[in-house]
């Protein structure tokens, strides 16, 4: 891969006091040095008389200074040749390359940039990459309030200070609304943040807990410690939001972990934003992103993490948890489902088509794991249900769908097929009464919504994740609960109804990973909520203290004084003590009594 | 048991009992718990017979650390279930309003308990009692290792619980394969097989489990250090070694995921520790252990031997101090203490799991902590010391399950406290709510009504619903109003 400018620097770092050489530069590539380039360098290196050794010591000290006042000082244009280049040396994510010469300004060559490539993320560099951010965290750095505050208000601030990059790149990689982006991504975020800020110092206390009778005399508490070093792995619908990647990075840092973020390569504007803004705003030696795909993914799958976040799919969340049990590391994983919503006749039609339509295409055009994937309703109601939908659906995006510019297109051409492949799928050629349209140039589905289509239909096998709404309808509204639990466990399940006793029903008879009454998607932004799935849509939860939580082992600590042991612990062992103890761990006071006076009833 | 069909109608029957919803029911569940009691109670000899059979386990050690401990469990889960089984209420957002909001406990399903042999009773009851408080179907996999007591439980379960919803399979290895190539809702393993190292078993276990994407409990062991400071040369003296030894020798001879593996003591103390430790060896278990009855054989020849091998290194028979009599015959240890054997020999970098005790010697006792860091993480670390600065240090800067102070083993009883392991050792906790929540799901309930909705929320955007927005998520009320009324500049806000 060629090198953006951008990612170049150079800039005079001493001067030698050689005759031969008057100036020594520094080169600071963003990613490491492969193939042709580093041979290059290496030749170069060995064709020099150049004392490798001692400018390596000179230079260690650049190494450590922050790269962001290096590239303050960027010279012209002065060609230099990659022969010129007199030393390689690798530190963290940043390649150096020293080199002199007698001209005062200087710096390298476009020639060289193109031979720059970038670095592959293999098994080895993982492992290096764990064991830096573990000798981080075995300092404890990241364990103390000051650090995880500091970093929790960095993010704020990124997220503030960058919040038009970051709209811009969600517009890149997903064409994603302004509003739809502020909502759903950078509000959230800032509000994961404030609300860690606020609570951190509650959540890290010690929590006092009762002590019984049996441990007579003692005092308990449970202390939230971190677990270590954490992986994060997002998926791509909402790559820079709390669901993907910052929430629980919120979490992680919350807790006092040392953090590697993957984000997806689904999304790659969105990825490498992050993963350049997050270099800039927070602390590097705990707190690392790796972009990547496959070859990537499988690297660091292969660590040892303390624990492991994951959200995307049941397929690739077997692939995680098996990985992490080589290590026995214990994982989140943040899984979809077809998330259904029922619809009973008594409702406001029209606020429920509304948030039918906000949390489907209003959401990233469907591609959210908590969006409604399919309706059930009743046959007699589908008929009203669809004509104030289609009504709706004019309001908001108008009547050509395809070119409004309030709903996000499909991520990639491959999505969009596979979402194709669903619409066009026999068993439903008959069944759109809404929508259907298609504009594969610009990845574009319009809102289509199906109506009784079979069970053994493709768009009913698998997760839709995109812009399609198959209905189901069924006799009596309390049938759907049947339909539900014969599926598996959805991430989310939404009910609408005014009635309270088929409400009651519904919470009682229906499992999900979270349930929400008469809306869609909203419970996502209650942090005093547990989010996550149960079943096929996953296993933990987080947001708000449960993402603090999730990435804390609560450590059982009891003090006891040297008092109040009772003799019967101890051996040798007798009858009369069996009948004390008895009493004892009963907390039978009359029975203790009686046993130590010797007047047992047995 | 052994035939498959037989194991998967027994799975289907369990399964369509849970549809059936009877076992959410709080009837139920207290009804299971009750039977629990019962069982305890009336079949306490029957216990006491299988687990001086299985283990040569005392009764009032079997009573103290299971039957006891395990009353006290149902009890406590009685006592508490109203309370756990009740929805908490959840604060709410602006954003959300009018809205209310609770969070629900669901039982999870189908689950799989599979237990160990050193307490056969308390192992595989304490989840249980949990599972079932959740209202969950069970199935319960005892350890062969300990026959007897498999028998007696998988009887004892049959006559007094609900055989719909609660069943207990025997067997081995073979049949905990069968069993993990099913579909459960929940595995919850206890692992402390040492002899072919639990923390393998548990990534059989969690392999297994992945594949169905099933959450998993793993209680597996380790080695945990028990730190003296120099308390024994106090006026607590006499406390301190008789809690040392319970904890070691007075657990199931050592066999015990939370007995202490090892002592850390600065140098300057060991000849007394030691001394005072062969002391009260002689006080609690006679002038011949084996004929005291108070302390537990070993559970199989195999372990025996793995256990008289630790010993074979010629560098760590030199360091022994104490004990180190072997009757093949009876599968009984002496009580046995070692000084400083090799760090690198096996009885150091295997977890012990018997009445084995080396005790590390160090020059200060502020070093324990950097000798703890840099080992695998333990279920348990146990200190004792009145030093608050110190133990401030060991519960900051060492990572383990649970920390114990001036005291052995007793946190097991805490129903307060979570018990669980992290690391190596483990993860995911249990005892009183902790057991109910691991066999929960905690399912998220968000209720709103028709009335109010911001009109803001949906498409078409423009910038002036962002700003509101904007105002919303900030909980800036009056930019909400102003904006709304049309007196804030919406553009200009949204280039800020």
């Amino acid at each position: 891969m060629n090198e953006p400018l951008s990612s170049f620097y150079a800039t005079p770092s001493f001067s030698s006091h050689s005759a031969q050489h008057p100036y020594v530069y520094i080169v600071a590539l963003h990613q490491h040095l492969r193939g042709s380039a580093l041979t290059a360098l290496q030749a170069a290196v060995s064709r020099l008389s150049m004392d490798v050794a001692a400018l390596d010591c000179r230079l260690g000290v650049g190494a450590n200074r922050p790269l962001r006042h290096l590239t303050n000082k960027i010279s012209g244009q002065i060609h230099v040749q990659p022969t010129q280049l007199s030393f390689a040396y690798q530190h963290k994510s940043w390649s150096f390359a020293y080199f002199h010469t007698n001209h005062k300004s200087c710096a390298a060559t476009l020639s060289l940039m193109a031979e720059v490539e970038k670095e592959t993320f293999d098994i080895e560099k993982a492992d290096l990459l764990v064991k830096e951010l573990r000798k981080v965290y075995r300092s404890g750095k990241t364990k103390s309030h000051e650090w995880r505050v500091s970093q929790l208000k960095s993010i704020l601030k990124m997220v503030e200070e960058k919040e038009k990059d970051i709209i811009k790149a969600l517009q890149e990689d997903l064409s994603k609304p302004e509003l739809e982006a502020y909502i759903s991504e950078i509000s959230m975020t800032k509000g994961s943040c404030k609300h860690a800020l606020e609570e951190l110092e509650g959540w890290m206390k010690p929590q006092k807990a009762k002590t019984s009778i049996t441990t007579y005399p003692s005092s308990a508490e449970i202390v939230s410690e971190p677990l270590g070093v954490i992986l994060n792995k997002a998926i791509w619908a909402q790559a820079t939001d709390r669901d993907g990647a910052s929430g629980a990075l919120i979490g992680a840092i919350a807790a006092g972990n040392a953090v590697v973020l993957k984000p997806s390569e689904v999304a790659p504007a969105s990825s490498s934003l992050l993963a350049k803004l997050l270099e800039e705003y927070v602390d590097n030696s705990a707190i690392r992103v790796v972009e990547g795909a496959v070859a990537e993914t499988s690297a660091l799958l292969e660590q040892k993490w303390d624990k492991i976040f994951y959200t995307g799919s049941g397929h690739v969340g077997r692939i995680v948890m098996a990985a992490a049990s080589k290590h026995l590391t214990p994982v989140i994983l943040e899984l979809g489902g077809k998330c259904p919503v029922v619809v009973a006749s008594d409702v406001n039609i029209k606020v429920a088509t509304m948030r039918i339509i906000a949390g489907k295409w209003g959401c990233n055009n469907g591609q959210t794991c908590i969006a409604p994937d399919y309706i059930i309703t009743t046959k007699a109601f589908a008929p009203k249900l669809i004509d104030a939908l289609r009504h709706e659906l004019v309001e908001f995006f108008g009547v050509n769908p395809l070119e409004s510019d309030d709903i996000s297109r499909i991520v990639n051409l491959y999505h969009f097929k596979r979402l194709k492949r669903l619409i066009d799928d026999d068993k439903v050629s008959n069944k759109i009464v809404i929508g259907g349209q298609t504009n594969e140039n610009q990845l574009k589905i319009a809102p289509t919504i199906l109506l009784d289509v079979p069970e053994d239909a493709l768009v009913m096998k698998e997760e839709i994740f995109g812009p399609l709404l198959p209905i189901l309808t069924v006799e009596n509204i309390e049938d759907s609960f049947t339909v539900i639990n014969s599926r598996s466990k959805p991430l989310a399940a939404y009910f609408f109804t005014n009635n309270e006793d088929l409400k009651k029903d519904f919470v009682r008879n229906v499992s999900a990973g979270g349930m929400l009454i008469n809306d869609t998607i909203l419970h996502l932004t209650v942090p005093s909520l547990p989010f996550g799935g149960v079943g096929e849509s996953g296993m933990g939860s987080y947001h708000g203290k449960f993402s603090f939580d999730a990435f804390s082992h609560k450590k059982g600590v009891l003090y006891r004084t040297f008092k109040g042991d009772s003799p019967t612990r101890f051996p040798p062992y007798s009858a009369g003590k069996l009948q004390l103890l008895k009493s004892l761990m009963e907390g039978d006071m009359f029975r203790i009594i009686l046993s130590l006076i010797g007047w047992s009833k047995d | 048991m052994e035939v498959e069909g037989d194991l998967e109608a027994g799975l289907d029957e369990l399964r369509a009992t849970y549809s059936t919803g009877k076992t959410k029911e709080a009837a139920w569940r207290r009804s299971q718990l009750r039977g629990l009691l019962t069982l305890l109670e009336e079949k306490e000899g029957d216990i006491f017979k299988a687990l001086k059979q299985d283990l040569g386990k005392h009764p009032v050690e079997a009573y103290r650390d299971e039957i006891g401990t395990l009353v006290k469990s149902v009890n406590y889960a009685l006592g508490n279930l109203k309370k756990w089984m009740a929805s908490k209420k959840a604060e709410l957002p602006i954003a959300a309003f009018p809205s209310t909001a609770e969070i629900l406990p669901e039982p999870l399903g189908l689950v799989l308990i599979i237990s160990s042999w050193n307490f056969p009773f308390g192992l595989s009851l304490e989840p249980f009692i949990g599972a079932i408080a959740a209202g969950n179907v069970v199935v319960l996999k005892p350890s062969e290792l300990a026959p007897a007591c498999s028998s007696v439980l998988a009887k004892a379960v049959h006559a007094y619980l609900d055989n719909k919803a609660v069943k207990v399979i025997e067997g081995g290895i073979s049949v905990s394969e069968k069993l993990l190539q099913q579909k459960w809702d929940k595995i919850f393993f206890t692992g402390l097989d040492v002899f072919i190292c639990s923390a393998k078993v548990g990534r059989v276990v969690m392999t297994a489990a992945a594949k169905h994407l099933t959450p998993v409990t793993l209680e597996l062991g380790g080695k945990c250090p028990a730190v003296v400071d120099s308390l024994f040369n106090t006026r607590y003296k006499q406390v301190v070694i008789k809690r040392i030894l319970a904890g070691k020798f007075g657990t199931c001879a050592g066999q015990a995921c939370i007995g202490i593996d090892y002592i850390l003591a600065e140098t300057k103390y060991t000849s007394t520790l030691v001394e005072q430790l062969k002391v009260w060896i002689k006080k609690m278990f006679g002038e011949n252990p084996k004929e005291s009855n108070s302390i537990a054989r070993i559970v199989s020849k195999q372990h025996f031997l793995r256990l008289k091998n630790l010993l074979d290194d010629p560098m760590v028979k030199a360091s022994i101090v104490h004990g180190g009599s072997f009757d093949e015959d009876n599968l009984f240890i002496e009580p046995t203490i070692l000084v400083d054997p090799p760090l690198e020999a096996e009885i150091m970098t295997e977890e012990i799991f018997g009445p084995l005790l080396p005790i590390i010697t160090l020059e200060n006792i502020e070093d324990s902590i950097q000798f703890i860091k840099s080992r695998p993480k333990a279920l348990t670390i146990y200190a004792f010391s009145n030093n608050e600065r110190f133990k401030r240090r060991m519960i900051s800067e060492t990572s383990s399950g649970c920390v114990t102070f001036n005291d052995t083993i007793i946190q097991y009883a805490a129903d307060t406290l979570p018990f669980g392991g992290v690391g190596e050792s483990g993860f995911g906790r249990y005892h009183g709510k902790f057991s109910f929540e691991a066999f929960s799901h905690e399912k998220a309930v968000l209720r709103r009504s028709f009335l109010t909705d911001f009109w803001f929320r949906y498409p078409p955007w423009n910038d002036h619903k962002l700003q509101l927005f904007r105002s919303a998520y900030k909980f800036d009320y009056l930019g909400v109003v102003l904006t709304a009324l049309g007196l804030k500049n919406s553009k200009q806000d949204s280039s800020k």
